[in-house]
């Protein structure tokens, strides 16, 4: 029988691996944005074990409006990627480095 | 659960604004090409229409309406006036800047408003659903202002960066919301903190919570070391929008840690004194020291934000009624002090000429003797020099720190703020007893002059008579 700490291990498992995945990734954007979505989805997971587990509908709702942010997030991310390639043919994330200092 | 019909008064400033948004959206769309003014005089006209219904609106005692997800106090009323106020001015001066620049959109001014309901939202929050939908809504605006200007690849990398770091600011913010409500059972700020009060012993997992919080807020205040990106988008954004985004998100950002820890998390009060007293110290030493370094003049102005972020933190830390209205006087005259130094940049820049540089400024008195001695007001003001506004800022801080039996913590902020002093007087420097090399010439109309004059002498002028200002932020946190 799974209980809630198995839950919110899953949710603090998806959480790092996201995190992780925003700092340690060198390559492409794309794989941000995945990643940025992976991290909401943690918080969905720990809102709706906690929602079940209270029996408490609120954490589920929240949920709904997590999921729809979520949404508008990804389109305005891949908006301004397209922005971005298109000004210099390159998605790398090395090679956003022309602000320093 | 019987549907009851909410109460939608306390929320009309923002549904009017709301509408009044969507409505601009729709004049651009059937007249942005004939009559491109028409759209920025409407949307001009909602945010004055919008406050001055808030100011009618001032509620006696706070009300809270949609099934305790929106709460209207003085505090929130306070804070949405000034920062419509700052809208208000931020658009007159963009509509300068993307005129002599042929970047005037109708979308700007569209993402500007939805961006100032998403501000109002979050300060009015009275439920952590509330108040990520708030945020949401500002961050996305503003990430899409950033990318404004298609052509510039600086401002798309500096767009990018806002967008992963603001995403990640607010994913942490949610999974420390998450938490919360596994502890508490309720998403409504009130109930989170009648828990912490009823409950005696606090779990360790609601600690954890706010520790995320912290993070998220700290993030989305710029507060060091969760600064990394304030640099990068101040100089990569169209000046235009930096100056939005350094001025009114900052008075909202203020807001929104009013209320998650001091209306939903006043139980663990000595533990988020002691993660700001350290975010605080980081911000001034970092923005400080940092900012010497510095020749570009936005870049300069983003450390200079960081630094004033850890002394508006300064007041909170405090911890008292007395600190938190020091503070909110805080963010009220740095969102004015910024307003009139990024509006400089836009009032010296012409078409294909930022004037973001330090060397820019170099022998302005010769170009315009008046504008250089608005620049010395609002850079001594910043510098925190009596007797302008910004001293009384600082001084208001630094009393209530000191009330708080935190000396160590004053001694430290003045020490930061006599080195911050040093960037802040080179500009002067450069202004007044330095050669310019060539004479750019300036574009900007009368109107807009008029207007940084408004902005600095008012900052002239609340640093001779600050305690209505003052006395305005006490009574509006009761």
């Amino acid at each position: 029988m799974l209980s809630l700490p198995h839950f919110l291990g899953l949710g603090a498992i998806l959480f790092c691996l996201s995190v992780a995945g925003i700092f340690l990734n060198r390559k492409n954007v794309i794989i941000l944005l995945m990643a940025i979505e992976l991290l909401l989805l943690s918080v969905n997971m720990n809102f709706i074990a906690f929602s079940h587990f209270h029996g408490d509908l609120a954490g589920q709702i929240f949920v709904f409006f997590i999921l729809t942010v979520a949404a508008a997030e990804a389109a305005i991310g891949l908006a301004i990627l397209v922005v971005l390639f298109r000004s210099r043919q390159t998605i790398n994330v090395d090679d956003l480095n022309t602000m320093k200092g | 659960m019987p549907f009851v019909t909410p109460e939608f008064l306390p929320a009309l400033p923002e549904i009017l604004l709301a509408v009044m948004a969507c409505l601009v959206l729709l004049v651009d769309l059937y007249f942005g090409r004939r009559h491109p003014s028409w759209v920025f005089l409407l949307a001009q006209a909602s945010l004055v229409l919008c406050a001055l219904l808030c100011i009618a609106l001032y509620p006696e005692e706070p009300t809270t309406t949609f099934n305790g997800t929106f709460r209207s106090d003085g505090m929130s009323a306070v804070l949405k006036v000034f920062m419509i106020l700052v809208t208000y001015f931020v658009l007159f001066y963009s509509k300068f800047y993307l005129d002599v620049r042929d970047l005037f959109k109708g979308e700007y001014f569209v993402l500007s408003l939805f961006a100032v309901l998403g501000m109002m939202i979050l300060v009015s929050a009275a439920s952590l659903l509330t108040l990520y939908l708030g945020l949401e809504l500002m961050a996305l605006c503003l990430y899409a202002l950033v990318a404004l200007n298609r052509e510039s690849s600086m401002a798309s990398e500096a767009a990018m960066k806002y967008f992963v770091l603001g995403a990640l600011a607010s994913g942490t913010l949610l999974y420390g919301m998450s938490l919360l409500y596994g502890v508490t059972g309720s998403l409504e700020l009130d109930r989170i903190r009648e828990y912490q009060s009823v409950g005696g012993e606090i779990d360790i997992i609601l600690v954890l919570g706010l520790v995320f919080i912290v993070v998220g807020v700290a993030f989305k205040l710029g507060a060091a070391p969760f600064h990394m990106w304030v640099p990068d988008v101040y100089e990569g954004a169209p000046t235009s929008v930096t100056l939005f985004v350094g001025t009114a998100p900052k008075i909202a950002a203020f807001g929104m840690l009013m209320r998650l820890l001091v209306d939903g998390l006043a139980g663990v009060q000595g533990d988020w004194i002691e993660m700001l007293t350290i975010l605080s110290v980081l911000s001034m030493a970092v923005g400080n020291i940092i900012a010497i370094a510095q020749t570009n003049l936005k870049r300069m102005l983003a450390y200079s934000t960081i630094a004033h972020v850890g002394f508006l933190l300064l007041g909170i830390i405090a911890g008292t009624r007395a600190g938190y209205a020091a503070s909110m006087f805080y963010v009220i005259v740095y969102a004015l002090m910024g307003l009139g130094a990024f509006g400089m940049i836009i009032v010296l820049g012409s078409k294909g000429f930022e004037s973001d540089r330090l060397d820019d400024f170099r022998g302005l008195n010769e170009r315009s003797p008046w504008l250089a001695f608005l620049v010395l007001v609002l850079m001594l003001s910043m510098a925190g020099v009596p007797p302008f506004v910004g001293f009384w800022a600082k001084w208001s801080v630094l009393r209530e720190v000191v009330a708080a039996d935190q000396v160590w913590l004053a001694t430290v902020a003045v020490v930061l703020a006599v080195i911050g002093l040093f960037y802040y007087l080179r500009v002067v420097r450069l202004v007044y007893f330095e050669e310019g090399q060539e004479a750019a010439p300036l574009v900007c109309g009368t109107d807009v002059k008029v207007m940084i004059s408004t902005n600095a002498l008012a900052i002239l002028a609340l640093g001779v008579y600050p305690s209505a200002l003052l006395a305005l932020c006490v009574t509006a946190l009761g």
